[in-house]
């Protein structure tokens, strides 16, 4: 039964009760305080950077303005070898993490050595430094002797992403089917399904869908790892940008491909919170 | 006995300063510490700039000229201090660990924007590095043989540039961060050639690459912009005044060549790209 004070609240929206203005009043204070404390931070950094006494130095050799201008075509050119590496790796990535994934969750005691295996794998990849990987898989599989075009640093340094990125993923799928309660399973066989079938449409569907916004990190991880490729030859944007470094003597390149490197990855990150924004709200 | 250290020193000090004046005063108050010369060389540096990667031996063609420039400034030999930089730290703004720096460093119009560099103390040629099975299949030291190979080079000098302009080749060269990938791309097959200077060249083939062959070279005075090396010193170096003074008193008296001569092989039997 409503009280005399909620019905009158009802009837009149528009008077606001004394903690809705004291609510009010508090909000309009943090947004002052917030907008004067962004501000002198700024005004800050705006002001005190440009009176360090090495900032005309830094500013010729980091943000110069006509060799950014000069160089920023190039390094556009240069980052379409990142997203076609990123491109053709991405999906193999996710294939092989699926395995290894589904190998590490085989329950029958025969197949036993291929949990192993899958354990194996994740433990020696996820061990590595990629860029070791890199090296040691780009030159040394084409130094054994393999004829052209299969000794390309382009297959070999892509196949080192794959398998280190591919034991990040399956680790993150990994954690994804455990997080399906076994009676779902239990449920999934009383109703006739095999165990191949209960994993490919009971668990796998819902174990994927959780762990979508984990695997868009590793992915945006893998967007800036590409880079590495570039040490066993492929001349992608942070090689050009070295390159235009070493001829300039000069740090602006850098900071344009810092620059294209950030334009992709901060609305990725951004999606990947909304992501997972969204997941929380539908589990809580 | 504090004072009598303190007045030792005054004494030591005016006496290194007498001794470097009376090679002329160029360089006083110009160096980092007073009376020390403080050069910058690679690190690892190499062949045959530097023997054993030990500048203070004053062993290879590098040390030695750092020797014979630091002397005619009025710095003895023991007055001359090693670093090591990277290519990065020469260029970076700020302060420098190094009166100058020497690792085989190009002189470029857009380089010495940011940097100042010396006079040039070497003239190379450029040479291309191959291997003998490339040369068995048919490479030739001609500029059409050239275009058709897969080349390689090191990204942080002027090869780059110098490969896009006067080879030209039909497919994108591969680069690399140092000499030691470049020459493990070619081990592994990735590369046909790569574009280094001479002696440089020289050295991986005949020490570094299994089989490898000079295929020729393009001579530093055929050349438009010939790689000659300079001095890197920071822009604005009061000291690049005396630098250049010795460098070219040396030049003048042929001591340059003759160092050259001592420490950089002979090139002669190395055919020239037409």
């Amino acid at each position: 039964m409503p009280t005399p004070h909620q019905s009158g609240a009802a009837a009149q929206p528009a008077a606001p009760t004394r903690r809705e203005i004291y609510e009010a009043r508090l909000r309009r204070r943090s947004i002052t305080i917030a907008a004067a404390s962004t501000a002198s931070v700024l005004i800050a950094v705006i002001v005190l950077v440009p009176l360090a006494p090495g900032w005309t130095a830094v500013k010729r050799s980091f943000f110069n303005q006509d060799i950014f201008l000069r160089t920023f075509p190039g390094l556009l050119d240069a980052f379409l070898v990142d997203v076609a590496i990123f491109l053709w790796s991405a999906p193999a990535i996710v294939l092989l993490g699926l395995i290894i994934a589904l190998c590490r969750d085989v329950r029958s005691p025969a197949l036993y050595p291929m949990r192993l295996l899958g354990a194996l794998y994740t433990d020696v990849f996820r061990g590595l430094p990629v860029i070791l990987v890199v090296y040691l898989i780009g030159f040394g599989i084409p130094g054994l002797g393999l004829p052209r075009p299969w000794n390309s640093p382009y297959i070999w340094g892509s196949l080192a992403l794959i398998l280190v990125y591919a034991a990040y993923v399956a680790e993150v799928i990994r954690s994804g089917i455990d997080s399906i309660h076994n009676s779902q399973r239990a449920a999934a066989a009383s109703l006739g399904l095999t165990q191949a079938d209960t994993m490919r449409f009971v668990v796998l569907p819902q174990a994927l869908r959780n762990v979508a916004p984990a695997n868009m990190n590793l992915f945006i991880a893998l967007q800036k790892d590409v880079a590495l490729l570039s040490f066993i030859g492929p001349v992608e944007v942070f090689r050009q940008a070295g390159v235009y470094k070493s001829l300039m003597a000069n740090f602006t390149p850098y900071v344009g491909a810092a620059v294209i490197f950030l334009a992709i990855t901060i609305p990725a990150t951004r999606y990947t919170d909304h992501l997972l924004n969204k997941q929380r709200r539908r589990q809580s | 006995m504090k004072n009598v250290t303190a007045i030792a020193l005054v004494l030591a000090m005016t006496g290194s300063a007498a001794l470097a004046g009376s090679h002329g005063d160029c360089a006083a108050g110009k160096t980092l510490e007073e009376g020390v010369l403080t050069i910058a060389t690679g690190n690892p540096a190499y062949y045959p700039w530097v023997l054993n990667d030990a500048p203070e031996s004053g062993e290879g063609f590098e040390a030695a000229v750092a020797y014979a420039v630091a002397a005619e400034m009025g710095f003895e030999s023991d007055a001359v201090h090693w670093v090591r930089t990277s290519f990065d730290e020469a260029i970076q703004p700020g302060a420098k660990n190094f009166d100058f720096n020497l690792q085989q460093y190009s002189i470029t119009s857009a380089r010495d924007e940011m940097i100042d560099f010396s006079m040039p103390y070497y003239s190379s040629a450029m040479a291309v590095l191959t291997t003998q099975p490339v040369v068995d299949a048919g490479a030739m030291p001609t500029l059409e043989s050239l275009k058709g190979l897969i080349w390689g080079a090191d990204a942080n000098t002027t090869a780059v540039p110098m490969l896009a302009e006067v080879v030209a080749p039909d497919r994108d060269p591969l680069l690399y961060g140092d000499n030691a990938d470049v020459t493990a791309a070619m081990q592994a097959g990735q590369i046909d050639a790569a574009l280094f200077d001479l002696p440089t060249a020289l050295y991986l083939s005949a020490v570094v690459v299994e089989g490898g062959a000079i295929l020729g070279q393009f001579p530093a005075d055929r050349s438009e912009n010939p790689d000659r090396f300079g001095f890197v010193m920071e822009e604005g170096n009061p000291l690049k005044e005396c630098v250049d003074a010795a460098i070219s008193t040396l030049t003048e008296n042929g001591r340059l060549a003759e160092i050259e001569a001592k420490w950089l092989q002979e090139a002669t039997g190395v055919p020239v790209i037409e």
